[in-house]
């Protein structure tokens, strides 16, 4: 005579069970190409959405100036490079401030994208590793983030603009919205693959900074791109558009600097009458039309956007190929 | 029946380099002329689970047991071969869901609802169950970083089982937390059968196995060895381990043919056994009860108040040395309906050998009946139930005495809340 082990529950009056046959059945060991993946990044674009807001709120948990920092940063960019280069080089840009916040803006938006999105797996490794979803969710989250930073600190262009009275130029504008979308297609494409690579490689973090510092002097922000082009010549002038972000830096200076007809003469000379007014319409110089572009049509920016565009798409397939043949070791190497 | 999770030759093998390149660098250097060594972690395994199965994974550190259910998971992908799923998952893995340390436990619980396929809504309906269940009522708005890894085991389990998975994939984590949070895992996890949930288990506890699953994998080197009822896939895993020379960890229902040495509960030491060696157990001899004592706390009343402790001591008498024993013990009420039963080897505390006249004491902290007559059964048999040495049926009783007005049988004690709103 021997006790019995705890009764098993009665299984007679079970409620019906969920899953059967209702359920589609989820083939998880397949690798899903490019096209899948993005149905899998809309399928969990509410988890994409609070993965933006987590990567915003722990940016800044703990500190105590939080979102001012966003701001901080392209401002003192601002002072300092104005002291640079208006005021110590002299380079010849009327309202530097302005031409360089609108290539700033561009470049802050690129450059936080790849640095937060290359290191987005590693730092989310507790997720990786535990749960599934799709992946790529990181690196997107990442500009997600670097979409909300980018609107802070239009704030602070916007404010220059009010301050120094300038307009946007309406002629240009159809262009901005493309070069955006190609921004954030191009930003999208290299985080996906630098975030992927980096779980393998962990130098890739410190070489994109290397990179990234070289990438930045090449993208004519600091200096107007009509010194490129003059170099160059116009034979060769499209050698500058080999670097992608040119075009997009040049379609934001283009519509929001918008360099316009600008009388030098008030300081350039002295008024002849010798009555120290400021202006003298007889000294009047020639306007300088967009001393700090190439005079280009409108065909001519939305033209190499498409060529960056497409390039930027297929690199966002390639990068999502390349994802997925990564993603298959990465709870292991993480 | 359907089938929750259909696992179909599913290898996974990693590429191991002897001294691996962590860098571009190192890579670029030695390009080439890396030493790659193939580790098979799984090799061709195949196994169903029908929907509404509890089914554990067993095997040695290293078996690809893990291995298998992250592949099943989707944060790892099988090299070769399919594995299919049926419904929303939730998965366990290593301690604990994936929570970020910088936020804080509520943060958490909606991002891992939202990486489990649930709604910011969906969440705010199951957000106090989370809380209610994982007993962090205090520090839910605490970062995580914070919490100790019981707390963090706990608010894992408490999410993936309140988002009501239809697979729930468990790795080692029904062994985290303190007993009676186990024992809540436990009971939820029965609720989750009851309910026709598929459970896959990791796990190295053959007890835990043994009470909660259908059906038992073993692996072995990323092969499978085993698949079929708990108690034999159990004795395979064994075997498995004992043909590695491991030390095998046994429990009650193996003890039936090999009693082993326990470690005494009250001194913590191995108790002093007369050695089989020197004396070897006489298989004429037999052992009878000599006495049947319930130790009253007041040992003037003759009774027991409800909730107090008992010792019940059960004398015997043996002719020879005997090693082969077991006590059992069943309390019955007056309708002769069985309230307990146990025995030594039950509570896995058991007895090496009797020889001579001695005692055994069944000691309960407290025994929760209020009142009436409880006739006892007290048997001394062998491990594994064959030889009956001895038997008292109904012959003693322990009694019960009810200072109070309650009625009934069993003394649950209660106090009485009040909350009103006239």
């Amino acid at each position: 005579m021997t006790a019995t082990a705890p009764a098993q529950p009665d299984l007679d009056d079970l409620p019906r069970t969920p899953t059967d046959d209702i359920v589609p059945a989820l083939e998880v060991s397949r690798r899903p190409n490019p096209l899948q993946r993005l149905a899998n990044v809309w399928r969990y674009r509410e988890l994409l959405g609070n993965l933006t807001r987590k990567e915003l709120k722990v940016k800044y948990k703990n500190s105590v100036l939080g979102f001012v920092w966003t701001l901080l940063n392209p401002a003192l960019y601002l002072v300092v490079f104005s002291v640079v280069f208006a005021e110590v080089l002299r380079v010849q840009v009327p309202y530097y401030a302005i031409f360089f916040l609108s290539g700033l803006l561009v470049w802050n938006f690129f450059s936080t994208s790849l640095g937060s999105g290359t290191g987005s797996i590693t730092m989310n490794a507790q997720l990786v590793q535990k749960v599934w979803f799709p992946r790529e969710i990181l690196p997107l989250a990442a500009i997600g983030a670097a979409i909300v930073h980018f609107f802070l600190q239009t704030t602070v262009l916007i404010a220059a603009l009010v301050l120094f009275r300038r307009t946007p130029s309406l002629d240009y504008l159809p262009a901005l919205p493309l070069a955006v979308i190609v921004l954030l297609i191009l930003a999208a494409a290299l985080a996906i693959a630098l975030s992927a690579i980096n779980v393998y490689l962990r130098d890739t973090e410190h070489l994109l900074e290397l990179a990234l510092l070289a990438w930045f002097w090449l993208s004519a922000i600091v200096y107007p791109y009509r010194l490129v082009a003059e170099r160059l010549g116009p034979g060769r002038e499209w050698w500058a558009s080999l670097n992608p972000i040119i075009p997009i830096v040049l379609t934001f200076q283009r519509v929001l600097y918008n360099p316009r007809a600008v009388n030098m003469g008030w300081y350039i000379n002295q008024p002849s009458d010798g009555s120290g007014s400021g202006t003298d319409p007889a000294n009047r110089i020639a306007d300088v039309q967009a001393p700090a572009l190439i005079a280009h049509p409108l065909g001519w920016y939305i033209s190499r956007l498409s060529v960056v565009g497409v390039v930027a798409v297929a690199l966002f397939f390639g990068a999502l190929w390349l994802f997925g043949r990564l993603e298959d070791d990465m709870a292991e190497e993480i | 029946m359907a089938h929750a999770v259909t696992i179909d030759s599913v290898s996974k093998m990693f590429k191991l380099a002897r001294d691996k390149p962590k860098s571009a660098k190192e890579r670029v250097i030695r390009a080439g002329r890396i030493d790659w060594e193939e580790f098979h972690a799984l090799s061709d395994v195949s196994f169903d689970v029908d929907t509404g199965e509890t089914l554990a994974m067993l095997g040695h550190n290293g078996s690809g047991k893990s291995t298998l259910l992250k592949c099943v998971a989707g944060t790892l992908r099988p090299t070769s071969g399919t594995i299919t799923t049926r419904g929303r998952l939730a998965a366990l893995l290593e301690l604990g869901a994936g929570f970020h340390p910088d936020l804080t436990g509520r943060e958490n619980v909606y991002l891992n609802g939202s990486i489990l396929g649930f709604s910011k809504v969906q969440v705010d309906a199951i957000f106090d169950d989370v809380v209610e269940f994982a007993e962090l009522h205090e520090f839910i708005d605490q970062q995580v970083k914070h919490f100790s890894s019981g707390m963090y085991a706990r608010l894992g389990f408490a999410v993936a089982i309140n988002v009501e998975p239809d697979i729930l994939l468990v790795d080692e984590v029904l062994s985290v937390g303190d007993e009676a949070f186990q024992r809540k895992c436990i009971d939820r996890i029965r609720r989750m059968q009851r309910d026709g949930r598929t459970i896959l288990v990791v796990s190295h506890a053959t007890d835990t196995v043994r009470q909660i699953c259908d059906r038992a994998v073993v692996l072995d080197h990323g092969r499978k060895i085993a698949d079929g009822p708990p108690g034999e896939s159990i004795r395979t895993f064994r075997e498995a381990l004992a043909a590695r020379g491991v030390e095998v960890p046994l429990d009650a229902e193996e003890a039936d043919h090999a009693p082993p040495v326990a470690i005494d509960p009250d001194t913590g030491q191995v108790p002093i056994v007369v050695s089989t060696e020197t004396r070897p157990a006489d298989p004429t001899a037999t052992v009878k009860i000599r006495h049947v004592i319930p130790d009253y706390p007041d040992p003037e009343a003759g009774h027991l108040l409800p909730g107090q402790p008992l010792r019940l001591r059960i004398g015997y008498a043996a002719t020879g040395l005997i090693d082969d024993v077991a006590f059992a013990l069943e309390i019955f009420d007056e309708r002769g309906t069985r309230l307990m039963g146990t025995t030594t080897d039950v509570l896995e505390q058991y007895i090496h050998a009797v020889d001579g006249e001695g005692e055994v004491v069944f000691a309960f902290e407290q025994v929760p009946l209020l009142d009436g007559r409880f006739p006892l059964t007290v048997a001394i048999h062998s491990h594994d139930g064959g030889t009956i040495y001895d038997e008292r049926e109904f012959e003693d009783a322990i009694a019960v005495m009810n200072p109070g007005r309650t009625r009934g049988t069993v003394h649950f004690p209660a106090k009485i809340e009040h909350i009103f709103d006239f």
